[in-house]
């Protein structure tokens, strides 16, 4: 739909139609997902009463796979955040990247993203899942490397693909192995019958699959280190798939799995461990950055860290939090992603020592970073605030209360920093060295975070009186047996709210002297940021001369190895899977007569002189010998048809051998006597593999029940005697039509062949050797190509004339 | 007899292969023939052997023969048969020019593209 | 290879040969022949004729290009499949008229299918033919 407007050619700008079609586009852009978000509210209250609304298409009905959808409270959650961020970002794009040529192409990419990411989170269907999972993969990889001049950004966005990638297919394992344990491919089935997983022996297989799945998708360590790096994508895709949906990807995987996983060892254990370990890690890096983005990415890692870590809990707070957490994360960090992305528009840097004292310029930027930055801080009435007493919450009931509630303090710690630095430094830091300003942000790049910012504010405010049954319904939908609590923004003088506060002040300090804090950190630092990347690089390196290896090995250049290694192949397969053992033992052979053996005789000796003769005329003369020899076989079993073609195409092929082969060089034995044994031995073995296939099939021949059809039909409908004729030209007309043209392209190809002007490779040296001269001016290699399709096309002329000639003696 | 045939079609098979296998261009030429006539053979000996049982309805229209041979498998060869000319003359024409361009007919001289012959 | 009794013969072999292969290809549907076994006949007589006299004879007997031959061929066999369609058949679904054409027997959209067969395979063979006893 996009790509098809005629925009990235400057040249259109001029006509009139095609800028009032970009501007149409333009409009729509933001208005699919508005009337997706429209239509998905008027839903709400059906959902938040219990419905789950349910919606499927046969997709592959041979396989039974049907593309089922459903629509349930946490479904919609997500769903609504998809569309309703959506929304803002393609309507902040739309301003964000005016001027770039490749602007549709994003917008393409982003409209799939967006339709993929609410496949995924709708899907019922596993297959279906799993496709919505890659087809983000996928956008998510042209999104990141949109600026595709740009090295790292290639870089980077194959680093995303291959991670995600791995995961995803380690994922459709994971859930294929879940579908044979159930018996079902429905995902509301499976869920619906938890004892099968958790009674499978497979258990622990396919949690440890599935959470690689979500464990790469969501950025969870050791996989975390390709988000960072996917900063290279322009900022609208950063703030949208980066941060908002589709990393929340492997957590709404974990979350739906929940109710079939949860309390199986390994998946609690593994969850809890890579959440906290991705928590903290994302964290500690996030406060030590410069830019704007990687400061963001980072504590989006930390954040969906925290999310996995909640799910693993399990518990009411934990659950309770991680849907509040989800939902007050995806604001306030689209808020600030976007809010970002305005700011190095209108500065021309992200990063934070440069900026400051923006608040006087762009004050509602600083508004819409206020109200996200005292979410992220945790600051009532911020729903973030909320998420975070919940968190807290959570962690004091666990069963490591001190070791857990230290981690989340620790988080809230980095978290405040975060706010301090994205917030506070750029708006009201000193401004000494601020860049100048290159323009002033329109509203399109101004409005969308303002009202995200807003929005979750409301949404801390309003969650109490709100927002209480969707929250209670997507709860239900992970844990099935956990009561929701009160979302009242205050609920008194007790703990959390103490630590909440000691964070808040205590991260304020520490913000203040981070400086020397950097330092003090820098090996561990180094450590975490150089090690999981390393590993990536040094087994992208290890598959490369593993590839290298293989081919050089398989694949050597030389005809006989290739031609070796399919044959060694074939019969390894062939013999592997040949089932001797239950064949009919009476099989009704003909009986041998013997003037008839001769036949096959002279086959065998013919062939004989094929292979040992030592000029080339009786070589062709022993395949003339057999190919007469097999006409005569076809007239002994009832095909004169086939003979007589045998025939006339066994003369003409002699001719074309003769032909060729006697300007072709004599016979010579290059190869040595070791290989020619090795080959011997190998066409021995298989050359009898076929013998073999040959007798078992005619053994369990079965005259064909077609073969009856056309014997029935040949005279009464096709007005024919001749069944092999008819077959051909009349049952089968369509089969040989292509074959008759599969004929006519090899002539064609032939004449081409012959036609077609060769450079001998002394001459190609020559020729070569000039044209490494020629490669700095490319206008002389130009002229030289086509000189050279000159003369083709005058050599052909000269062709066509003496045909002429020819045709008028 | 299909024991017999089967032989025969192991020998042609085995014959092409170990010619296919062979350095020189010619001889790799004379075993995609010897494999071409080995197909041919054994789609025949598998889609069943009958004696004089040619696949033709008298006018009165009926089979003429009792037993007929199973027109099908027949029809599939005739193609192959015709197709199998073609792809013989193509490779024929194929080794011809190579020959011609290279000058030599030992196929581990053709391991390498034109750039890297050139620096070798 | 002139060898003057092999022209003289092939001179007067190629009409029969040629006549040889029409009766294949017009019998091929009740008896054994058909177009392919016909055309490869008629390529044979050709391909005999190339060798003794030379190409450039062989092609003015010929009269057109192979490569046309093989043109027409195709589109006789493809336009052959069109009455059908016309009467909402499927394509290619043989047509027959209801009455006989004496010694040539029925007339019908196979026959034509089948004689597309014989110009294209005659024309296939006779340009790879041209192509590599030419030079």
């Amino acid at each position: 739909m996009i790509s098809a407007s005629p925009s990235s050619h400057s040249k259109s700008d001029t006509s009139v139609i095609g800028q009032l079609a970009r501007s149409v586009v333009l409009c729509l852009l933001p208005l699919i997902p508005l009337a997706i978000t429209t239509w998905l509210a008027m839903q709400f209250e059906k959902i938040v009463s219990g419905e789950t609304l349910t919606f499927e298409i046969a997709w592959v009905p041979s396989l039974g796979i049907e593309a089922s959808f459903f629509l349930d409270a946490f479904s919609l959650t997500f769903a609504l955040l998809v569309s309703g961020i959506g929304t803002l970002v393609m309507l902040y794009a739309t301003s964000y990247m005016t001027g770039d040529l490749r602007k549709w192409r994003l917008f393409g990419w982003l409209m799939l993203f967006l339709f993929a990411m609410l496949g995924l989170v709708t899907a019922d269907n596993i297959i279906v899942l799993f496709v919505f999972w890659e087809l983000t993969s996928i956008s998510s990889y042209f999104l990141i490397g949109h600026k595709h001049e740009d090295a790292t950004a290639r870089a980077s966005a194959l680093q995303a693909l291959l991670v995600t990638g791995t995961g995803g297919l380690a994922m459709l394992a994971g859930l294929i192995l879940v579908a044979m344990a159930t018996g079902t491919d429905q995902l509301t089935e499976i869920l619906d019958q938890p004892e099968l997983i958790r009674q499978s022996p497979f258990v622990t297989g396919m949690a440890a699959l599935l959470l690689l799945g979500a464990f790469t998708k969501s950025a969870q360590f050791p996989f975390h280190f390709w988000l960072p790096d996917a900063m290279s994508a322009p900022t609208p895709v950063s703030a949208y798939l980066h941060s908002a949906t589709m990393v929340k990807a492997g957590v709404y995987l974990v979350a739906r799995l929940s109710p079939a996983f949860a309390g199986v060892p390994f998946w609690d254990f593994s969850v809890i461990i890579a959440g906290t370990v991705t928590a903290l890690l994302g964290g500690f890096l996030a406060w030590q950055q410069t830019d704007l983005k990687r400061i963001l990415a980072f504590s989006t890692i930390s954040a969906l860290g925290t999310l996995m870590l909640l799910l693993g809990l399990g518990t009411t707070y934990a659950v309770q939090a991680a849907v509040l957490f989800l939902v007050a994360h995806s604001f306030y960090k689209g808020t600030l992603f976007l809010v970002a992305g305005a700011v190095d528009h209108t500065c021309g840097t992200r990063d934070i020592t440069r900026l400051g004292g923006l608040m006087r310029h762009v004050p509602g930027l600083g508004l819409a970073a206020i109200l996200a930055g005292v979410s992220l801080a945790g600051v009532p009435p911020a729903a973030g605030f909320l998420a975070k007493e919940f968190v807290l919450k959570a962690s004091l009931g666990s069963d490591w209360p001190e070791l857990l509630t230290a981690v989340v303090f620790l988080i809230s710690l980095f978290f405040v920093m975060v706010a301090g630095l994205v917030v506070i430094k750029p708006f009201f830091g000193s401004s000494e060295s601020l860049p100048q300003m290159l323009h002033r942000p329109d509203a399109r790049l101004v409005l969308p975070p303002l009202f995200l910012g807003i929005a979750g504010m409301a949404a801390g405010l309003l969650a109490n009186v709100y927002g209480k049954p969707i929250v209670a319904g997507a709860m239900a939908a992970i844990s099935p047996d956990v009561k929701i609590k009160s979302l009242a923004l205050w609920q008194g003088w007790n703990l959390p709210l103490m630590l909440s506060l000691v964070a808040l002040v205590s991260g304020g300090v520490l913000y203040a002297v981070r400086q020397p804090m950097i330092s003090l950190f820098a090996p561990l630092t180094r450590f975490c940021v150089v090690f999981p990347t390393d590993v990536y690089r040094a087994s992208l390196a290890g598959l490369n001369s593993m590839t290298r290896w293989q081919s050089h090995l398989l694949q050597d250049g030389r005809l006989r190895v290739y031609l070796l290694v399919v044959l060694i192949t074939l019969c390894s397969l062939v013999a592997g899977t040949l089932n001797v053992v239950n064949l009919p033992t009476e099989a009704s052979w003909l009986p041998l007569k013997p003037y008839e053996m001769m036949m096959p005789f002279l086959i065998l000796c013919a062939t004989l002189m094929a292979i040992r003769a030592k000029s080339r005329m009786a070589a062709i003369c022993a395949l003339g010998v057999i190919g007469y020899a097999i006409a005569l076989i076809f007239v002994i079993f009832g095909a004169p048809d086939l003979a007589m073609t045998q025939l006339a195409i066994e003369t003409l092929t002699v001719l074309l051998f003769v032909f060729v082969i006697y300007r072709m060089p004599r016979f010579a034995t290059l190869s040595g006597r070791k290989s020619r044994v090795r080959d011997a031995i190998v066409a021995i073995i298989a050359g009898g593999l076929m013998s073999v296939i040959a007798l078992v099939a005619s053994m369990s021949h079965v005259p064909s029940r077609v073969s009856e059809f056309y014997a029935n039909n040949s005279y009464t409908v096709a007005q024919g005697r001749n069944l092999v004729n008819v077959i051909l030209v009349d049952f089968r007309g369509l089969d040989t039509m292509a074959e008759v043209t599969v004929l006519s392209i090899a002539a064609l190809g032939i004449v081409a062949l012959m036609r077609l002007q060769f450079r001998s490779v002394s001459d190609s040296t020559d020729s070569v050797k000039e044209e490494d001269a020629e490669v700095k001016d490319d206008m002389d290699n130009t002229k030289a190509d086509t000189e050279s399709v000159e003369r083709l096309t005058h050599d052909s002329h000269i062709d066509n004339d003496s045909d002429i000639s020819k045709r008028n003696p | 007899m299909e024991v017999v045939m089967a032989i025969t079609v192991g020998v042609l098979y085995a014959a092409g292969f170990y010619m296919i296998l062979r350095r020189s261009l010619v001889k790799v030429i004379i075993g995609l023939a010897l494999l071409s006539h080995a197909s041919n053979l054994f789609l025949f000996t598998v889609g069943g052997l009958t004696r004089n049982g040619t696949p033709l309805i008298s006018e009165s229209g009926v089979m003429e023969a009792e037993v007929y041979a199973d027109p099908l498998p027949q029809a599939l060869i005739l193609t192959a048969i015709v197709i199998g000319f073609g792809v013989q003359a193509f490779a024929l024409v194929l080794f011809k020019r190579v020959f011609q361009t290279v000058k030599s007919d030992d196929l581990d001289e053709l391991t390498t593209t034109e750039q890297a012959e050139v620096t070798s | 290879m002139r060898s003057n009794i092999l022209t003289t013969a092939t001179g007067f072999l190629l009409p029969l040969l040629l006549l040889f292969s029409v009766f294949l290809l017009l019998r091929g549907h009740n008896e054994p022949g058909g177009g392919f076994v016909g055309g490869l006949a008629a390529a044979s007589a050709f391909s005999l004729h190339a060798i003794t006299h030379g190409v450039r004879p062989t092609r003015a007997v010929l009269r057109v290009q192979p490569r046309l031959l093989m043109g027409i061929g195709l589109w006789v066999a493809i336009l052959s499949g069109l009455p059908a369609l016309l009467l909402d058949l499927p394509y290619l679904t043989g047509q027959w008229a209801g009455w006989k054409i004496p010694s040539i027997g029925k007339l019908g959209t196979p026959l034509f299918f089948d004689i597309g067969v014989y110009l294209a395979v005659l024309g296939m063979v006779m340009t790879i033919v041209f192509e590599l006893v030419e030079d």
